[in-house]
């Protein structure tokens, strides 16, 4: 009997991620397969098949930007990787207290405002009578305007910025558990920086270097807002072309197909950033 | 000139932090192959001044020198000096093996000297076949070895330990005691260790410096800082003491008369000890020196002998005790034979006490 009322109770409390799961994850997702296995035929006539996916591999214009969109994506990761960790390193080793919480929340405060906004203020520094291009040609650099906007270099620059808080905030927490006596034994064993940093610092924080790598990668690769505003019609970005297919060109089975196309992507990257790094999932989202 | 440089000197070493004075005019050497101990109590400014041994501190002034080699600018990764942290620690990505080949790695030794450096320093420490193992899998005892394995594969000049056995549980505590005094015989390396634990330092030390307020009150042989304590802080600080404040009352062929509020009148040796009548003493006296007598035994003159009463009996083995409330009112804690026809004492028995006049040690106290 009390076994019974006990499996009713965990039932109950597992009810609402249950819930969840199934009627916003599962099955929009199944509908979405559904979707994307059928092949219109006539008007109101589909078949079941594969020719959705099929268009994918035979269009070039699709599986480029595919594979544009997750090069971009891995460099956009290198980038924030590159730039988040000094930055990090420097938060959680070097300040101490006040100045710690300081900076920390100075990352933090660019993102109390939307994306859009954020985007938008890069377009003002960026754009051909921005901020950048007037002080170029005011220190006498340059002699005409220049337009910085709508190219591969302001789209990286919008992603790096958009996704370093979700790299350094990993980051930080898995430095600040670095005892720094393991650091002072680096040194007085006789270590160089280099190698303690190769040896002791990032091999304790790769769990933290590769959640934070997952999330930016995620990030970049589903953005929608900066591709687009950043890098104008000439930066095509997946995300782009499925929001394309749904909503102007409305073929949803295109879209849907290219939907699990991304997601399948993204998995698979995943995998093998975890392989390559030897790290596990449970090991770098289960602890902070 | 000293015909044999002491592997460490410390010459007028000053540590000045923003508001107070770490470490103050400190100077030692320390012989070779010499196991040197620096007792202290918690922020007396003995990991400080270790750390400026070990170069992750700069003194403010004065010198440092490691085989006649000012180590004054070098930093930590240059000096010939290795350190076992408090907490040890070993690089826990790395398994055994890994940690304690850390240093020779650096100084990019080959690969089958390493391995074959390391199992010998392994084996050495009594740890063979542990190289594959990860640090989790040690127990406390073994991870100490390890640690110390791990600086010793470099051969330092100086080794620096920074109270490793503090988070060690008793038992492994006294059983590590033994054995890195006999580690530091088999490696035959000069070893400064802090602590402030007095028996850790007492049993293994060949010489102790006392700390205090940063400065060094005593440096001496075990024997000596337990025997014989300088100052009124080593004579407190090092083993058990009671305590008394009194007046000298008068001096008479080496010996002192003191006499305390409410107390009949002691006695103790002190010979050319400039002390004069009125001055203000601390009288330092061990639990051990003081015996008690059995019914009937003859009170020899010399001797100082009160009558008492048991307070409390506190029975812990072989260091039992007993406070005896003495008629003045104040209490003395004596040493309880466990050997002698004492064990049926009991709260409230009557007893004598009796210690001779060249036990206590007498400082001057301040004028209150």
């Amino acid at each position: 009997m009390s076994s019974d009322t006990s499996r009713l109770g965990l039932y109950l409390l597992l009810a609402p991620i249950f819930l969840w799961l199934t009627v916003l994850i599962i099955l929009p997702h199944v509908g979405l397969f559904i979707v994307s296995i059928s092949e219109k035929v006539g008007p109101r006539d589909y078949d079941t098949g594969f020719a959705n996916y099929a268009a994918f591999f035979t269009e070039p214009l699709y599986w480029r930007t595919f594979a544009r969109t997750t090069i971009m994506s891995v460099l956009a990761t290198v980038l924030t990787l590159i730039l988040g960790f000094p930055i990090a390193y420097y938060i959680a080793k070097l300040t101490k207290g006040r100045a710690k919480t300081t900076l920390f929340l100075m990352c933090m405060i660019p993102f109390w405002v939307s994306e859009l906004v954020r985007t938008f203020g890069w377009m003002i520094l960026l754009r051909e009578t921005g901020v950048f291009s007037n002080l170029l040609q005011y220190l006498g650099l340059v002699t005409g305007p220049v337009e910085m906007l709508y190219n591969d270099a302001a789209i990286m620059v919008g992603l790096v910025y958009t996704s370093i808080l979700f790299m350094v905030v990993p980051l930080v927490t898995t430095l600040d558990s670095l005892d720094d006596s393991l650091i002072e034994a680096g040194y007085d064993l006789g270590g160089t920086n280099t190698s303690i940093m190769r040896e002791i610092v990032i091999p304790h924080a790769m769990p933290g270097i590769v959640s934070g790598c997952i999330v930016v990668f995620m990030l970049s690769l589903g953005n929608y807002l900066t591709p687009i505003l950043l890098g104008g019609k000439d930066s095509l970005w997946f995300t782009g072309m499925i929001y394309t297919q749904f909503i102007t060109r409305f073929n949803w089975e295109l879209g849907s197909a290219f939907g699990f196309l991304l997601l399948a992507l993204s998995s698979l990257v995943v995998f093998l950033g975890l392989k390559v790094s030897g790290q596990s999932l449970s090991n770098t989202m289960g602890r902070s | 000139m000293i015909p044999t440089n002491p592997d460490l000197e410390c010459r007028d070493l000053i540590k000045d932090f923003d508001t107070f004075r770490a470490v103050d005019h400190i100077r030692f050497d320390v012989p070779k192959g010499s196991f040197f101990s620096i007792l202290g109590p918690s922020g007396c400014g003995k990991t400080t001044l270790l750390r400026m041994i070990a170069g992750f501190q700069t003194p403010s002034s004065g010198d440092l020198l490691i085989k006649g080699r000012s180590m004054i600018g070098v930093p930590p990764n240059k000096r010939p000096v290795s350190m076992v942290f408090q907490h040890l620690a070993l690089f826990p990505t790395m398994n055994i093996g890994d940690n304690v080949g850390f240093g020779l790695r650096q100084r990019g030794v080959s690969r089958s000297e390493i391995k074959t450096r390391v199992s010998k320093v392994l084996e050495r420490v009594g740890l063979p076949n542990v190289a594959e193992r990860r640090v989790d899998q040690l127990s406390g005892g073994q991870k100490q070895r390890v640690a110390i394995a791990r600086c010793m594969v470099l051969e330092p000049d100086v080794l620096l330990l920074d109270e490793p056995l503090g988070a060690l549980d008793l038992k492994l505590r006294e059983h590590m005691k033994v054995e890195l005094k006999a580690l530091q015989a088999a490696f035959d390396t000069t070893f400064v260790y802090i602590t402030h634990d007095q028996s850790e330092a007492l049993v293994m030390s060949d010489n102790i410096a006392v700390m205090n307020n940063g400065r060094f009150e005593q440096i001496g042989t075990p024997h000596d800082v337990y025997n014989a304590p300088e100052t009124a802080f080593v004579a407190g600080f090092v083993g058990d003491a009671n305590k008394i404040t009194a007046r000298v009352s008068s001096a008479k062929d080496g010996v002192l008369t003191l006499s305390a509020d409410g107390e009949s009148d002691i006695r103790v040796a002190a010979q050319n000890s400039g002390f004069h009548v009125g001055q203000l003493l601390q009288v330092y006296l061990r639990p051990e020196a003081i015996e008690l007598l059995p019914n009937g035994a003859e009170a020899d003159k010399a001797s100082n002998v009160s009558h008492g009463i048991v307070d409390a009996v506190l029975f812990n083995g072989a260091n039992s005790m007993v406070t005896v409330k003495a008629e003045g009112g104040v209490l003395w804690k004596v040493a309880l034979p466990q050997t002698g026809g004492f064990s049926s004492l009991q709260k409230g028995d009557a007893i004598r006490t009796r210690w001779h006049p060249a036990q206590a040690r007498c400082y001057q106290a301040a004028e209150g």
